[in-house]
């Protein structure tokens, strides 16, 4: 007699993970990671940026292939429109950041996931950007993430691991956070 | 020749113990049924950081019942109320008196140094050889203040909780309370009542209930097992040991005390303080997050509670489970808050506290510069630490946690004794 275990895969390495906790525990200075991005002006409003390379681990590192964003405005702004907004970049990011939580999370406490979707929306005063009111600022002023999430798993345990993706995600802490922001030029 | 070389020995004891707070002097307390000869070193007198560290008004949100020393139980007429200051200076101080405890007073240790059979502990009053060496200085010695301080006004008077009294010490306007542990929370509620207003910058806390099901909540974590829970039973236990004090308050009323609690005062709570930008404050966008957290770990313990309830048959005996009232953080909480505009004149950093070991010349502390240890083993032969934050258990955090801890480390340390001699 066999008893049938489901075991949980949400495709996530959680025993990688927490063994590079572990070992970059005892070697911080391998934990400092540096990510990197070029951009290039094309013409208008209209730029492309390429990521390959970033360092961490004490070394450079690269991605399997070099990936390229196109990032425009639309044509309401009299723009062409061959990319996203920047903005909505920041979009892309917070969402690709919390889903990625929520599956590692969901793995690390034995959840099994069946899918996730969010649909996202920030709020953005353009009086900001265009300059007409210098007390509106430039950025969103709030964002919204709705999670549709269907999991093995209580109501409470799916607002748990969602609450816990937010405390440990990056773009989350760099859109509610501060940053200094070092422009140069030449 | 002996005596020659006993002049430039100092004096010379099997154990010194430094600080006498409630951990030196459980630590005394059973080195002395040991046999174990050994001296307590303290900078001020016996209790020192109550008498000089703590605010006028402050009780402790552990019931009496439960505020018990080693061969000390509470015997007073009030087991379910809370001790002020006073009471915990006069628990501690005739817990050292009916022990006949060897504490030296106004002895500050200067340094800590490796010696070959030892530890040599110098002192502003002379110098000690001893074998072993148990560290009860407490956790609470330097207060943790975030790199902010210099980004403030200068007409705001920055100040930390040790050094908060009461409120008409404060001068006049309203007041930014950083931090939403239980000291956060209690100081915002007295500042409050003062007539002040007031603002707390919250960051992650631990919210609890006063009562549940018509226990303490201090009575359900001793009945459940929960304060028991060790090293092994905890996921991460560097992280159990950061935890802000949860946001209780021993009033006689038993009040709960929480930020929804502290708002229906018209106490104002945004995110955690993350910067100070030409005057204003910037506050975290997590607010909601950091609440939702504490929240579900609440509820988790609730259920836990109801859990240990029905699975032991006692349904009957308590009153009926419920849920408390979510956080009710704003729609849109504030992310910044103009200082002047405010009138703001006031910041206590209720931000925590962190050790000072700076005595310590033995290499022995980790990275964040505290000491590596092993539920009270330290990371050095012969050396100890007691009365820490879940040193070895949740109870560890509490004063009543002082009995399991020093029990185990003195009889380690008496074993280790009788090696070096053997």
């Amino acid at each position: 007699m066999s008893e049938l275990t489901q075991i949980t895969d949400n495709g996530v390495n959680v025993e990688a993970l927490l063994g590079a906790r572990e070992a970059l525990t005892e070697m911080p200075e391998a934990a400092q990671f540096k990510w990197r991005a070029n951009c290039t002006w094309v013409n208008g409003t209209h730029s492309t940026s390429s990521i390959e390379k970033y360092f961490g681990l004490g070394e450079e590192q690269s991605h399997l292939q070099q990936f390229t964003f196109d990032a425009d405005h639309p044509e309401i702004f009299a723009s062409q429109d061959k990319g996203i907004t920047p903005v909505e970049y920041m979009l892309v990011g917070l969402a690709g950041c919390l889903t990625a939580g929520i599956a590692s999370v969901a793995q690390n406490r034995d959840i099994q996931l069946n899918s996730i979707t969010a649909t996202l929306e920030a709020g953005m005063d353009i009086q900001g950007i265009l300059g007409i009111d210098s007390d509106v600022r430039n950025g969103f002023d709030g964002v919204n993430v709705h999670f549709k999430i269907d999991a093995d798993a209580s109501e409470e345990e799916i607002a748990a691991v969602v609450a816990q993706s937010q405390k440990r995600s990056a773009v989350f802490d760099i859109i509610t956070n501060p940053t200094n922001v070092n422009v140069e030029v030449n | 020749m002996s005596a020659v070389r006993s002049k430039v020995c100092h004096h010379s004891i099997d154990t010194i113990i430094i600080g006498a707070g409630h951990a030196g002097l459980a630590a005394s307390h059973f080195l002395t049924a040991l046999a174990i000869e050994h001296l307590i070193l303290e900078r001020g007198e016996v209790a020192n950081s109550w008498r000089k560290e703590r605010w006028d008004s402050l009780k402790l949100f552990t019931p009496n019942w439960q505020t018990r020393l080693p061969g000390y139980d509470y015997s007073g007429s009030d087991p379910d109320g809370y001790m002020n200051v006073k009471e915990v200076i006069g628990l501690i101080e005739s817990y050292a008196t009916s022990n006949d405890a060897p504490v030296q007073t106004g002895t500050t240790v200067t340094s800590v140094k490796k010696n070959p059979d030892g530890y040599r502990v110098k002192t502003d009053r002379g110098t000690w050889h001893c074998k072993s060496i148990i560290i009860a200085s407490g956790a609470c010695n330097l207060p943790a203040i975030p790199n902010l301080t210099n980004d403030f006004p200068t007409d705001i008077q920055q100040i930390p909780a040790s050094d908060y009294r009461n409120p008409e010490t404060l001068q006049e306007g309203g007041v930014l309370i950083v931090g939403a542990s239980a000291t956060g929370l209690q100081l915002a509620q007295e500042i409050r009542n003062s007539g002040r207003q007031v603002t707390i910058a919250t960051g992650e806390h631990v919210r609890l209930p006063r009562n549940y099901r018509g226990k303490d909540i201090q009575w359900w974590m001793e009945e459940t097992g929960l304060l028991d829970e060790g090293l092994k039973e905890i996921d991460d236990v560097n992280r159990a040991r950061k935890l802000p004090s949860p946001q209780l308050v021993g009033s006689q009323q038993h009040d709960i005390l929480d930020l929804n609690a502290l708002a229906e005062m018209g106490v104002k709570f945004n995110g955690r303080l993350m910067a100070i930008n030409n005057g204003v404050a910037q506050f975290s966008g997590s607010l909601k997050n950091l609440c939702a957290l504490a929240d579900l770990k609440m509820n988790r313990l609730l259920t836990a509670i109801d859990a240990w309830i029905s699975e032991s048959g006692q349904e009957d005996q308590f009153d009926a489970p419920h849920r408390f009232i979510k956080t009710m953080v704003d729609q849109t909480p504030r992310l910044g808050l103009n200082l002047a505009e405010e009138n703001i004149k006031t910041v206590i950093w209720a931000t925590g506290f962190r050790p000072d070991y700076s005595w310590l010349d033995v290499p022995v502390l980790d990275r964040k510069g505290l000491i590596r240890h092993e539920g009270g083993i330290a990371d050095a032969p012969g050396m100890y630490l007691l009365g820490m934050p879940f040193l070895r258990r949740r109870r560890s955090s509490f004063i009543h946690g002082i009995e399991d801890d020093a029990r185990f480390v003195t009889r380690h340390l008496a074993k280790y004794l009788l090696q070096g001699e053997g």
